[in-house]
């Protein structure tokens, strides 16, 4: 061999082996879940990040603890994975005092929902029983899975729905006292669903509702005379439950125009969102999907929707969609659209998505997904993601969801997972193929993730940091100020536990404003309402949902936080009904209260 | 996966060099359809970029390496080949786990070498060592492209004709064949349904594993008999792999028995060598 020849071979040896190496040692170095070790206590946390999360489960009182829905006994052997929903929370002012309430599921047969009453001194109160919302899971009217909330008859006072994995059910508020169950309001009989959201979709002032189906709607899965449930594909499945867009007609009834609007995919829907990211006026909704794509539906004008979610971009790769939430993640005055999926390390590296929209407003809107870029892609196994500014800097942060079933320690259930989800659809369709999980982890023992967003389009990690360590099946979150301080704290729903009632420690210093939005030509509860604020330079859009991320609601009002600034600019509020108002230089550090001009 | 026996430069009269070599570019044609059919029923390409940066990149390293290191121009087929299966066969939401898992295939190819011939599957080699080595960036093709029958069958019956074309057939029978049994010594050992056993075989990183991978020329052993003993062979190695909860077996399999088998061969083959010419040189 001439030396050149061999002076070649030296360097292809070498940067063969650099190859291997340095790939190896990267998987080495990193982690997609932090240590766990939470190394930083408040006061450097709070001098470091400017915010800090205290689990405050005992002092607010809330002793909640979620049970899971009953499965039929022919389900046993992967029971575990399919009743790993149901553990969901919503906010809500049911009694108009001013204060956030809190609204928590619970699935096993028997067990009771909880509402907690705020009781203004850091206490609450569970008055589920007395206003007649806590025993809702009754044998044979299936299992609680989430609430979410809307004065649906523009009373002035939050009315309620409950979906379930079975019958729903419409509570009406009376005068924030109690509750009556609406009959006859044309609700579906039986439906399995995880995911229902508020919204006003032909902006004629009333709340309509979309409810996502997720297994199919003949199953009810206490009772089952077949293992056939399951999806037929991990990545193209369209046997799930068929959703349904129920149009509010007045006086407690609903329509079923799901057909006649178009929206008859049989996906299996976890979440959906709806904002109106065309500038028309009407409420766009995005649908994230399991085991498929994500959905994506333009509103024709309130007379139809059409799903655009390949032109939009939203719609090519298959994952497994488990929330969307809406954040302006730098402060451009757009919306983007966060969904979350599955991050198992050597197995399922799907990521979550942040949609970035291009433009605010576009016949035809087109999303860039940002995950990756802005660091906040790979989570782990999550459900619930909701922005908030957490610091109060004036950007907003990400709280993440995490963990899926935490078996028997030092156990893992993929590789079982594995075998079926790579097979036919007549073998991963029929739950008696699969393995049997014999307590075994999959996904378990996650920390979920906090992003605290570094006002450069990038989030660094500070899951560690924050708040004391803990590992639990997270579901649900929301962001809400339980306590009137002008705080964003957080409350997390954990399947077959205690929820996370985190109490968020602020550094003094930033400032902030709230807006509480009430509708009179557009619906009283101001879902679809759209607030832009602008200060210093920045301009920040947030807008009233009836319900977002994953099986929850935040609060109704929305919190800005405005950093070391003293002064906002101006406000613009785009109401429903295409009213436009102009606020200029709003006062700060407290909540605005806003009725819209008749 | 399956390489291109085709080592010369290109010839110089194209059109001759494609009648009569033609069968040669039936394996990569073959893949490009699989490929294809998966891309239009399911769309299981994420993205183009992905497989694009893996064939270029493995192109582009087939003819740097092949000119710089015995100074031919190789044909690009074979690392066409590796670069479309390293496209299909790993998962990453960045480009750049492609880029270097198919470096890493084209250049064992150069490196990995015993008597001038490389032992590993390129891509076989790749694959495994990012999957085990590399988690964090890549996973593998685990998942099925779809429950529709109709691309399934395509791809069995145009794999099985060609595999035999190849006169390969008997190797992914013999694995099959092979898989089979075990998956149901399996079921009875791990007390799961045989179907949930025997489920990957009808996903599509088996169709690929069992058409490509296991049936490669280059690095397959010498007879036929040795060819069915190396399938069976990979095949419960396979079965411990999984009974040890190994995602990824049939890869990590192969790559284990695959170049020991090729190793025994060519030191068996030599001995026979000089047997032969022993009594001639006396």
């Amino acid at each position: 061999m001439s030396r050149r020849k061999s002076l070649y071979q030296l360097i292809t040896t070498i940067v063969f082996i650099g190859l291997l190496v340095s790939s190896a040692l990267f998987s080495r170095q990193h982690s997609f879940q932090q240590s766990g070790n939470n190394s930083l206590q408040e006061a450097s946390a709070l001098k470091k990040y400017g915010f800090y999360l205290t689990p405050d489960n005992a002092e607010a009182n809330i002793t909640f603890r979620h049970t899971p829905p009953e499965l039929d006994k022919k389900l046993n052997k992967i029971a575990p994975q399919i009743a790993s929903m149901g553990a969901a929370v919503s906010v809500v002012d049911f009694d108009n005092d001013g204060w956030n309430d809190l609204y928590f599921t619970n699935s096993g047969t028997g067990s009771k929902n909880a509402l907690y009453r705020n009781l203004h001194n850091g206490k609450f109160q569970d008055v589920a029983a007395e206003v007649g919302l806590a025993d809702l899971n009754t044998k044979g009217t299936g299992s609680s899975m989430g609430a979410i909330w809307g004065d649906y008859d523009n009373d002035g006072f939050t009315d309620m729905l409950l979906y379930k994995w079975g019958q729903p059910e419409l509570f009406h508020n009376i005068n924030g006292k109690k509750f009556e169950r609406v009959t006859d309001s044309g609700l579906p009989d039986w439906i399995n669903t995880n995911s229902a959201i508020w919204f006003d979709f032909n902006n004629d002032g009333l709340l309509d509702l979309f409810i996502g189906g997720y297994y199919k709607p003949e199953f009810k899965l206490s009772e089952l005379n077949t293992t056939k449930i399951m999806p037929e594909s991990f990545r193209y499945a369209n046997n799930g439950g068929r959703n349904y867009l129920l149009l509010n007609t007045g006086n407690g009834k609903f329509k079923d125009v799901t057909v006649e609007y178009g929206l008859t995919s049989t996906k299996w829907t976890l979440a959906a969102g709806a904002a109106d990211f065309t500038g028309d006026g009407y409420p766009e909704l995005y649908v994230a999907d399991d085991y498929n794509v994500d959905e994506f539906y333009i509103n024709q004008g309130g007379k139809k929707f059409v799903e655009m979610g390949k032109q939009a971009g939203v719609g090519f790769t298959p994952k497994s969609g488990m929330n969307t939430s809406f954040g302006d993640i730098g402060n451009d005055g757009m919306l983007g659209v966060y969904t979350t999926n599955i991050t198992e390390k050597g197995i399922l590296i799907q990521g979550n998505n942040y949609w970035q929209p291009q433009s605010d407003k576009m016949e035809q809107p087109k999303f860039v997904n940002l995950g990756q870029l802005s660091g906040i892609e790979n989570a782990g196994w999550s459900y619930g993601a909701q922005f908030g500014d957490l610091n109060n800097d004036g950007y907003m942060d990400l709280y993440v969801a995490n963990g899926f079933i935490s078996g028997k320690k030092n156990t893992s259930y993929w590789y079982d997972y594995s075998k079926v989800t790579g097979g036919n659809s007549s073998i991963i369709g029929d739950a008696d193929n699969w393995p049997d999980m014999q307590g075994k982890s999959q996904s378990g023992y996650e920390q979920n993730k906090i992003w605290l967003n570094n006002s450069d389009g990038l989030f660094e990690d500070v899951s560690d940091e924050t708040c004391p360590p803990a590992t639990y099946d997270s579901r649900s979150v929301v962001v809400a100020d339980l306590w009137n301080r002008g705080v964003l704290d957080v409350v997390v729903a954990n399947q077959n536990n205690v929820p996370l009632i985190y109490k968020n420690h602020v550094e003094g210093g930033n400032h902030w404003v709230d807006f509480d939005l009430h509708g009179t030509a557009s619906n009283a509860s101001a879902v679809g309402a759209k607030v832009v604020l602008e200060w210093n330079g920045k301009k920040q859009v947030q807008i009233v949902t009836g319900g977002i991320g994953f099986s929850s609601q935040n609060q109704h009002r929305l919190h800005f936080g405005i950093g070391k600034n003293t002064k906002v600019d101006r406000v613009t509020i785009y109401w429903p009904s295409g009213r436009v108002d102009h606020i200029e230089n709003p006062g700060i550090d407290k909540l605005h209260l806003i009725n819209e001009k008749k | 996966m399956q390489e291109s026996k085709i080592q010369l430069p290109l010839k110089a009269d194209t059109l001759s060099f494609w009648t009569k070599d033609y069968f040669k570019y039936v394996p990569p044609a073959f893949l490009t359809l699989i490929l294809l059919i998966g891309q239009l029923s399911f769309g299981i390409l994420d993205t183009y970029l992905n497989i694009i940066a893996s064939v270029c990149t493995a192109i582009i390293a087939e003819l740097i390496l092949g000119r710089l290191l015995f100074g031919v121009w190789k044909n690009p087929a074979s690392a066409y080949i590796s670069g479309i299966s390293v496209g299909i066969l790993i998962r990453s939401n960045m480009v750049w786990p492609y880029v270097v898992t198919a470096l890493i295939s084209i250049m064992s190819k150069y490196i990995l070498r015993y008597k001038g011939r490389h032992l590993w599957n390129p891509s076989n080699f790749g694959v495994s060592w990012m999957l085990l080595m590399a988690p964090l960036s890549v996973a593998g093709l685990s998942i099925q492209w779809g429950s529709n029958f109709l691309p399934l069958a395509v791809i069995w019956i145009l794999g099985l004709v060609i595999v035999n074309r190849a006169k390969r057939l008997h190797v992914t029978l013999t694995y099959v064949i092979s898989f089979v049994v075990l998956a149901y010594v399996r079921s009875l050992i791990t007390g799961d349904t045989f179907l949930s056993e025997v489920s990957p075989l009808t996903g599509p990183m088996y169709q690929l594993f069992v058409f490509f991978m296991i049936t490669d020329p280059p690095t397959a052993v010498s007879t036929k008999r040795g060819r069915i003993l190396v399938a069976i062979l990979v095949a419960v190695v396979e079965f411990f792999l999984r009974l040890d909860s190994f995602i990824y077996a049939p890869f990590y399999a192969l790559c284990l028995v695959g170049p020991l088998s090729k190793f025994i061969d060519m030191k068996m083959q030599a001995k026979k060598q000089v047997i032969i010419t022993q009594p001639k040189n006396a």
